[in-house]
């Protein structure tokens, strides 16, 4: 029957989590169709028929896809899910927002955030912030999985799929956009970044926080915060890891007078090395920290920036 | 106009979980439960528009066991004016309990449902999206602000890259993410109060919705522990171990 992964994309390319994406959909099965949909989305067609293991590329160009309406999107979603036995989308805000959509209009459950693809009809999901790992079978015909994407290794480039363009469902008119505010950053994308710099309460403002861009901007990395820190406006809400936030796993996650509350440590615990900074010695941060050091941020991270210079 | 809103009951987000040793799920016995953190959130906004005169009654939802009373409860001592509960001690997943609220939105006829975006026990995010899709209505999810306004309502959003605005037509389905209001204490004159406000109990059965569960939990387990690190001394020594230990910088 084949996987049916839904890409997200910004019109001109799809998301870099979608190689995630279709890497889990090819633990599934192998035949992994990638659906477009878009308003005249020509160059994000080729970028999907360019990850390697996609068999197919399904292009629908319709004025109602232009910005990801659940709404409008999801009929197109659900009148093709039939031709497959999984529609996999990646849990980024996209396919939180469109995939229950589907799988309640298909009368399916759905497999929120899978980390493991186990077989076919099994995964594993973490649940309690990442406390417990629940192993769960769907009976359902239609497989609705979303995919946690830091767990899968993207899939290589270097594909030629087919690309074969379908038509749209037009405009169901529930609901219309209006317009974004994005933040406009040269970093790398927290999500795919391969260092993190990340911080929290302790900063005391947001105008301590170009004390961490700098450290952020030696390393080549994303910056991040805690749900205090964007609570209290230091930062932006897109800046948040932790369970309702962002989940990274980057090479290197450094926290930064972040305490480390469970919901924080649900999104950056599968980072391969963590330091914490911090000081307050018996901080939880430092249960799950590589390295840790104690003191204050305020003297550290100059110097920790300074040191990183020197290299 | 009615709004309703859903509330579960969940172990307290304080609370450090443990798995049962069975590895059948976790442990729930002598466990405090509170309601979960985004639907307090729901409850505070449906508040909020029934003060600003844009809501004439809202009604808390709840579905489980007996003791979701005391959940719904909660809700009328922070303002909401009746409780609905559908009581049953059958395991519910998300797509049951949305065809659940389908069932009293189609009595009840509210204007708006706001539910949380998801709950911190399975952390799903389904719901509201789900009864959204069974009803056909419009859904503004992970709302980081709204405004009602001739029939729809304005919807910042918070997505991957930071803010969205939607306009979506009503009736609407909302689902709150952490930054649309802080949720207000309840006063102890107003829990005095919230214990004389009905709540009308009903059964999955009389509501003509199957709530077996679709997806099979085969086990659940401890996610694997980091090993515990060192402190280091100075930022030298961590430079050091990032470059010649870890190998990351």
């Amino acid at each position: 029957m084949g996987v049916l992964v839904v890409a997200a994309h910004d019109g001109k390319a799809v998301r870099a989590n979608v190689a995630n994406a279709v890497a889990a959909a090819s633990q599934m099965d192998p035949d992994v169709t990638v659906l477009v949909a878009g308003n005249n989305c020509d160059d994000a067609a080729k970028s999907a028929a360019s990850i390697a293991g996609v068999t197919k590329v399904l292009q629908a160009d319709d004025a109602a896809y232009a910005n990801w309406l659940a709404e409008d999107i999801a009929p197109l979603i659900v009148k093709l899910a039939p031709n497959y036995s999984h529609v996999v989308m990646a849990a980024d805000s996209v396919g939180k927002n469109i995939a229950p959509r589907v799988a309640a209009l298909l009368d399916v459950a759905q497999v929120s955030e899978a980390i493991q693809v186990v077989s076919p009809d099994t995964f594993v999901r973490p649940i309690y912030a990442g406390n417990a790992m629940a192993t769960v079978q769907t009976a359902d015909k239609i497989k609705i999985v979303t995919v946690r994407p830091t767990n899968f290794k993207a899939a290589a480039g270097g594909g030629s799929a087919a690309i074969e363009k379908i038509g749209g469902e037009g405009a169901k008119g529930l609901s219309s956009y209006v317009g974004a505010e994005l933040s406009k950053s040269e970093r790398p994308e927290l999500t795919s970044a391969k260092i993190v710099v990340s911080g929290g309460r302790g900063l005391q403002s947001g105008e301590n926080f170009k004390m961490l861009e700098t450290l952020a901007d030696k390393l080549g990395a994303g910056l991040g915060a805690s749900r205090a820190a964007v609570d209290a406006g230091y930062v932006p809400n897109d800046y948040q890891v932790g369970q309702t936030g962002k989940v990274v796993a980057p090479d290197l996650y450094i926290a930064i007078g972040i305490s480390g509350a469970i919901q924080h440590l649900a999104g950056m615990k599968d980072s391969k090395t963590i330091v914490a900074i911090n000081k307050d010695e018996e901080a939880p941060i430092f249960q799950v920290a590589d390295y840790g050091l104690v003191g204050d941020l305020f003297q550290l991270v100059p110097e920790l920036t300074a040191a990183i210079e020197k290299k | 106009m009615k709004v309703l809103v859903a509330v579960k009951r969940v172990i307290d987000y304080n609370v450090k979980i443990r798995v049962k040793a069975d590895n059948t799920g976790v442990e729930t016995a002598n466990v405090k439960m509170s309601m979960n953190p985004f639907d307090e959130i729901a409850v505070e906004e449906a508040i909020r528009m029934k003060e600003k005169g844009a809501a004439t009654e809202v009604i808390a939802f709840s579905a489980g066991p007996a003791q979701c009373q005391e959940t719904i409860r909660t809700a009328l001592a922070m303002g909401a004016d009746r409780g609905v509960l559908v009581q049953t001690d059958a395991e519910l997943q998300p797509l049951a309990v949305a065809k659940l609220l389908k069932a009293v939105v189609d009595k009840e006829q509210p204007g708006l449902v706001i539910v949380g975006k998801q709950a911190i026990d399975d952390d799903s995010n389904q719901t509201g999206q789900m009864l959204a899709a069974l009803l056909g209505w419009s859904q503004g999810t992970f709302a980081n602000k709204l405004n009602v306004a001739d029939g729809s309502v304005e919807v910042k959003r918070e997505v991957d890259g930071g803010l969205e605005n939607i306009k979506i037509k009503m009736p609407a389905v909302i689902t709150t993410d952490l930054r649309l209001n802080e949720p207000r204490y309840a006063s102890l004159p107003n829990i005095m109060k919230a214990k004389k406000k009905p709540i009308e109990t009903l059964a999955p059965d009389a509501l003509g919705v199957d709530v077996a569960p679709r997806l099979k939990t085969l086990k659940v387990e401890e996610p694997p522990k980091r090993k515990a690190g060192i402190k280091v001394k100075t930022v030298a020594e961590l430079v050091d171990k990032l470059k010649n230990e870890a190998g990351v910088i």
